[in-house]
């Protein structure tokens, strides 16, 4: 658990870059920083970490005033993931993801069989793998050891400065999905940094939107959406806040509230949808897709109905939109 | 053709010597020059504004004529009786050195990426550990390029050493000079040549024998 008590952070006399911030992240679960560029979300997460330090307030983490912990002690119980060029170029794969465990002075059967574990979480062999180079990996493959580089030494506090921002989108959209996965076997008590909306309603547990340093909101990703607090918060989120947050939703969810469409089995040219699927992603399927009819599949891969776009925008307009304007009027 | 013959074979076993002399007076500069330039081109990345003024004085010191560098060696060394010989030498070879070798250190390790500093800060290295295990390693290529710079430039210098009497492939040139002998100056000058070639292709094969293929470039 990190706690931010009033957090004050001045550069000199004139720039405030972070103004009296007060939340929690609460145990295992993702808060993410957003906000736009500038807002003071990097020296936010720096402060946790003692790079930067604290003008006013205190950051308790774990029941400990971080003040009162020694700086590298601190920071080899905290993963660090940041944007890019964070692997040490002289280093070998392996010698970079075991640097924490290194410096703790793990020995050295403890170090292969953490690593073997680390590098089957990304899904990269880690005989292959461990020898090579940062260079000689791909932007996706390195970003993903930065990663489990900040896991190495099993820390229960992660601070990530927008580890996927430099990928391209297919790739991104894969990595997070692979993140989510692996904090769901961790649950580490993560603290993320992204200017992309996209990505922080997907990752998020809970969401602190920043603007100069201040807190506009925190909150759910969904209560976010459909209640914003202020003109600031429903600007950030932009017009199609409602499209947007049909990511939040799967096609379960919509089953559930009005029902799939029956399979027709005399249709030949079809496609397949798992359940599990979000509705954003499904809708820009059925906007895309040249098949007369789409089926959605379970767990068992059996067919359980059909999906329209009809229905999704039917969903939309009584569980997404008909929510946001009831509570815009009580 | 055959008077060059006859002259290796008078004066070969002699240009061998001298040549020893010479790479020992370089080596032992460098060596020295490395002790004190490394630890203070380190030293000084944590430190603007010494920085400054160090590197100041060490350019200074490169704009000095080896001649007038070797002058003003001999009065300071006469007063312990050494005026002439290898230590004003040694003591301007070292000087020389000082600019490639702590310039090259500083900017090296100064220059490398800020990210990469600020994750190994971020992970929990200790200063020493960071310098150690990070900074240095990836300055390596830099640090390494003002050694060789130093070591060929000293081959060079170290041929005046001979004016005070530092011995040296500078004596056959000195000597070819005053009898007008120009064997003696052309076979000086290229035991020079080769002497700085063959250091820096021993010092580029260490240079990458130390450096990891993936900071080699
Ligand atoms: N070392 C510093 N000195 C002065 N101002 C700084 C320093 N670091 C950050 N700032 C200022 O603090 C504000 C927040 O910066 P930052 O946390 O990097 O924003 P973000 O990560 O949200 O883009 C900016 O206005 C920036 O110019
Ligand atoms: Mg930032």
């Amino acid at each position: 658990m990190i706690s931010f008590n009033h957090v004050t952070k001045s550069f000199g006399e004139k720039i405030t870059a972070i103004d009296d911030v007060d939340f929690t992240v609460e145990e295992g679960k993702i808060v993410v920083l957003l906000g736009p560029s500038g807002c003071g979300k990097t020296t936010l997460l720096r402060m946790v970490n003692q790079l930067e330090s604290i003008t006013k307030g205190e950051i308790v983490i774990n029941g400990e005033n971080s003040k009162d912990l020694d700086p590298i002690e601190l920071r080899r119980k905290i993963g660090y993931v940041i944007q890019s060029n964070g692997l040490f170029p002289n280093m070998t794969i392996e010698e970079n993801v075991m640097l924490v465990p290194d410096l703790l002075g793990w020995n050295k059967k403890k170090k292969r069989e953490r690593f073997e574990y680390l590098m089957k979480l990304i899904g990269l062999d880690p005989k292959d793998y461990g020898k090579r180079y940062p260079h000689e990996l791909s932007g996706g493959q390195q970003q993903r050891i930065g990663v489990v580089r900040a896991l190495a030494a099993d820390p229960p506090v992660m601070l990530m400065d927008e580890p996927f921002g430099a990928l391209d989108p297919i790739i991104r959209d894969k990595i997070q999905e692979e993140f989510l996965q692996i904090q769901r076997e961790v649950k580490k008590t993560i603290l993320f940094v992204s200017h992309d909306i996209d990505e922080a309603i997907k990752m998020a547990d809970k969401i602190v939107l920043l603007r100069d340093g201040k807190i506009m909101q925190f909150d759910t990703p969904s209560e976010m959406l459909a209640h914003p607090k202020n003109e600031f918060v429903s600007q950030f989120f932009g017009k199609d806040r409602a499209i947007k947050s049909l990511s939040l939703h799967t096609v379960e969810n919509l089953r559930e509230v009005i029902g799939l469409g029956p399979v027709d089995e005399s249709i030949q040219d079809t496609k397949t949808i798992h359940i599990h699927q979000d509705l954003r992603n499904t809708l820009s399927m059925l906007l895309n897709q040249e098949a007369d009819q789409v089926i959605v599949k379970d767990e068992q891969d059996e067919n359980i109905g059909t999906i329209t776009i009809d229905l999704v925008q039917k969903y939309l307009h009584f569980e997404i939109k008909g929510k946001m304007s009831a509570s815009q009027e009580g | 053709m055959e008077k060059w013959a006859r002259f290796l074979e008078v004066n070969s076993s002699r240009i061998l010597e001298l040549t020893i002399d010479h790479a020992i007076l370089v080596s032992l500069a460098i060596f020295v020059a490395l002790l004190i330039g490394i630890p203070l081109g380190i030293y000084l990345t944590t430190n603007q504004y010494l920085a400054d003024t160090v590197l100041q004085i060490a350019s200074i010191t490169l704009t000095i004529p080896s001649i007038a560098l070797f002058g003003v060696m001999i009065p300071i060394f006469s007063l312990i009786n050494q005026g002439i010989g290898f230590v004003p030498a040694f003591v301007a070879l070292v000087l020389y050195s000082q600019l490639p070798i702590i310039r090259n250190t500083y900017t090296g390790i100064k220059n490398v990426n800020p990210e990469m500093r600020d994750a190994a800060i971020g992970m929990g290295m200790k200063t020493r550990q960071r310098l150690l295990r990070v900074e240095i390693p990836n300055a390596l290529p830099v640090i390494m390029a003002g050694v060789r710079t130093a070591v060929v430039m000293n081959i060079g210098i170290a041929v005046i050493a001979a004016y005070i009497g530092a011995g040296g492939l500078g004596v056959l040139i000195t000597q070819g000079i005053s009898r007008n002998d120009n064997y003696l100056i052309i076979s000086g000058s290229i035991a020079v040549a080769i002497l700085a070639i063959i250091a820096d292709a021993i010092l580029l094969l260490i240079q990458k024998r130390f450096t990891k293929k993936a900071i080699a470039e």
